[in-house]
């Protein structure tokens, strides 16, 4: 032989070819990748752009007369009695007081509407509820602007459209920004956001009360589904008979974690609500509903963290007479526990995710006030969402994007703390 | 060893089966208290499947059943009434693979005295633990680090620290199943070494694939071949003058 075989020139073309194909193939996995990138960041480019503002709102700093006369004619310092008082004349005089030579009835009201009039009566009736001292005094408040005047001042109701066809007057417009010239107008982080409730007035909107619903909702389903689905992998993994019962069981469980998840809202609504007749909308239902969704991926992650534990440490621990529990429970669990951990938070990030179960059960009632227990109506953070991104305002779109963003942030970190977890737990071995 | 030592086993017509497959075609052997007896044999043999039917680790697999009669010290270790999980403090076991638990070292030697409670006090726990690493001559080597991870030591290490381990729950019998397959020569060396000193106290079994260790640690020697037991005898007999043209073709080498 005078060629060398991988010299050969049939070698050489095999070569090229080889090469040609592996070329082709990271070309594919490179634009799939970049898809992938690329879907993502338009993703969060389109959510954080229009959400972001709603991270701050314009508030007004005034000054509110709570004069006697108005809110006490009779001289009480009931508190009941003090909650029914007419705070909205307290307001009104104040933003009539801001620019004097209004006197136009119909230009009052535009005035009055650059207020949040709920946000500044609420705030009074609550101050003066908590310290009757205050009537006769005069107080400094800060209080949210009304949504079209946040709006316009973020620029996003145009001042060029024709002034029929915006919800805001000439007028308010130059009003607002004479306010904003003269420090009474402020943007201000939005506390609201966070600490409110929902309400009617989008700048008085706030997650919180789906924040605490989703959080009891996820508080329950942990509760449920982590010792259900641990618990029934461990039996069928280390001390189910295996035949063809236990197969069929296996087989279901892996469907129930593909069965859409509506599927489950109609079984808690037929079963929870109108078998047992527990009440909508209550924490207590949507945590239940959602183990049911949750405990199958739970059994699932359980299962395959078991199976990765090599079986030489369980005949490790039977050799020396260990039984075959104490083998399971000392020796294999506590090294399935990174997988079965973080397969749980991701289950429960999954839960977190949850709409259309929530919708069946009937949480998508409208709820103003944060609720305290479990049995209390509430609504969760993905039904919030939906909720608000049925309102056509800009207002409510910003928050919509708003509440996603805090979802993703909750959710990522979730699945971050998973992950930590997981090399975390592994590293310690 | 005498020929009038009772002996520590006595098994008659064991035979093994997983399903349908008879592994083992009953076996009769009597192997000999305090001592090493080696199982020789081409791989595929049973050499693992028997050495498992003394502490009942085949009770384990799926679908392998164990007939016949096995008498540890004239009692039998298949009886019903018998917790398999006391013979197994009983009778320890090497495995092929070095397998401590991915936790201390002093844990792992701990872990049988626990579960047994074999001890009352943590000072007690602290002196058995320590009686065993020597036994099994690893102390010097880790007594500073007892803290640190089981999975962290070498190969030979790891081996020895699995003989701490079962020493620990101060057992009569120790079977190993190739014990020196995953090591290099100068740990399986150190391990030989152990071995001859551990025999004055313990039976040992050792399944190997090795002829020359086989000739090296034991004092008598098992040739199985396909399930059945060809030949056993002392290992100077084996080795030297083998009574089965099967044996002499395995260990010079013509079959395995
Ligand atoms: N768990 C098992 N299930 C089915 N057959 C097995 C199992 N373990 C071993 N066998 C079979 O039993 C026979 C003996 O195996 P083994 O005892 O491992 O042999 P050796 O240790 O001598 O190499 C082999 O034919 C093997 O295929
Ligand atoms: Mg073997």
């Amino acid at each position: 032989m005078t060629e060398k075989a991988f010299t050969s020139e049939a070698a050489l073309k095999r070569l090229k070819k080889r090469r040609g194909k592996e070329w082709r193939f990271r070309l594919w996995g490179r634009a799939a990748i970049g898809f992938a990138l690329a879907a993502l960041a338009w993703l969060l480019i389109s959510i954080v752009g229009t959400g972001y503002t709603a991270f701050q709102q314009n508030f007004m700093t005034l000054e509110f007369e709570l004069s006697e006369s108005v809110l006490a004619p009779d001289g009480t310092r009931d508190p009941e009695k003090l909650r029914g008082a007419n705070y909205r004349r307290i307001v009104q005089t104040t933003m009539y007081e801001l620019f004097p030579e209004v006197t136009d009835r119909k230009a009052k009201q535009e005035l009055f509407g650059l207020t949040s009039a709920s946000g500044a009566t609420n705030k009074l009736r609550q101050m003066v509820y908590k310290n009757p001292d205050l009537i006769g005094k005069t107080v400094s408040v800060t209080v949210p602007a009304s949504d079209q005047i946040d709006q316009l001042l973020k620029g996003y109701i145009k001042r060029d459209t024709d002034e029929s066809r915006r919800k805001v007057s000439d007028q308010q417009i130059a009003w607002a920004d004479t306010l904003k010239e003269r420090g009474i107008i402020k943007k201000k982080f939005n506390r609201i956001l966070f600490m409110n409730p929902d309400s009617r007035d989008p700048e008085l909107a706030g997650i919180a009360s789906a924040v605490i619903g989703s959080v009891m909702i996820l508080v329950v389903a942990f509760v449920l589904a982590f010792p259900i689905g641990v618990g029934a992998a461990i039996y069928l993994d280390e001390f189910a008979p295996k035949n063809k019962f236990t197969d069929f069981i296996e087989i279901n469980i892996n469907n129930l974690a593909a069965v859409p998840s509506i599927v489950f809202g109609l079984l808690g609504l037929a079963v929870f609500l109108n078998f047992m007749g527990m009440p909508r909308s209550i924490p207590l239902v949507g945590g239940m509903v959602l183990a049911l969704r949750v405990f199958p991926t739970i059994t699932i992650a359980t299962r395959s963290a078991l199976q990765g534990v090599s079986p030489s440490i369980v005949d490790g621990a039977l050799s020396l007479g260990a039984s075959h529990t104490q083998a399971v429970f000392q020796q294999k669990l506590p090294l399935a526990a990174p997988g079965i951990l973080t397969g749980s938070i991701i289950g429960m990030a999954q839960a977190l995710g949850e709409t259309a179960p929530l919708l069946m059960i009937g949480m998508v009632a409208f709820v103003t006030e944060v609720p305290n227990s479990i049995t209390e109506p509430a609504t969760a953070l993905p039904v919030q969402i939906f909720l608000w991104s049925d309102s056509a305002e800009r207002a409510w779109a910003e928050r919509t994007s708003a509440a996603i963003i805090v979802l993703l942030v909750v959710l990522i970190t979730m699945n971050g703390f998973a992950i930590w977890l997981r090399n975390r737990l592994e590293q310690r071995r | 060893m005498t020929e009038t030592t009772k002996p520590k086993f006595t098994c008659r017509d064991v035979r093994v089966h997983y399903g349908d497959f008879e592994a083992l075609h009953g076996i009769d052997i009597d192997i000999p208290d305090h001592g090493v007896t080696a199982f020789i044999g081409p791989s595929g043999c049973g050499k693992s499947t028997f050495l498992r039917t003394f502490n009942r680790m085949n009770d384990t697999i799926d679908g392998c059943r164990v007939s016949g009669q096995i008498l540890m010290d004239g009692e039998d270790i298949y009886d019903k009434n018998l917790d398999p999980v006391l013979l197994r403090a009983q009778v320890g076991m090497v495995f092929q693979k070095p397998n401590p638990f991915p936790k201390s070292i002093y844990d792992n030697v701990a872990y049988g005295p626990r579960i047994h409670g074999l001890t009352s006090s943590k000072a007690e726990l602290d002196v058995l633990v320590e009686k065993s690493l020597r036994r099994a001559g690893l102390w010097d080597e880790v007594k500073d680090r007892l803290k640190l991870s089981g999975t962290g030591l070498s190969g030979g290490q790891q081996q020895r620290l699995v003989i701490a381990r079962a020493i620990a729950v101060n057992p009569e019998v120790i079977l190993m199943d190739e014990p020196a397959s995953a090591l290099d020569p100068i740990a399986t060396a150190k391990l030989e070494a152990l071995i001859e000193e551990l025999k004055e106290r313990y039976c040992i079994i050792i399944v190997t694939h090795s002829m020359a260790q086989a000739a090296r640690v034991s004092d008598k020697t098992a040739f199985f071949y396909m399930g059945d037991l060809i030949e056993f005898d002392n290992t100077d007999k084996i080795f030297t003058n083998p009574g089965n043209d099967r044996t002499q073709d395995y260990i010079t080498g013509r079959t395995g």
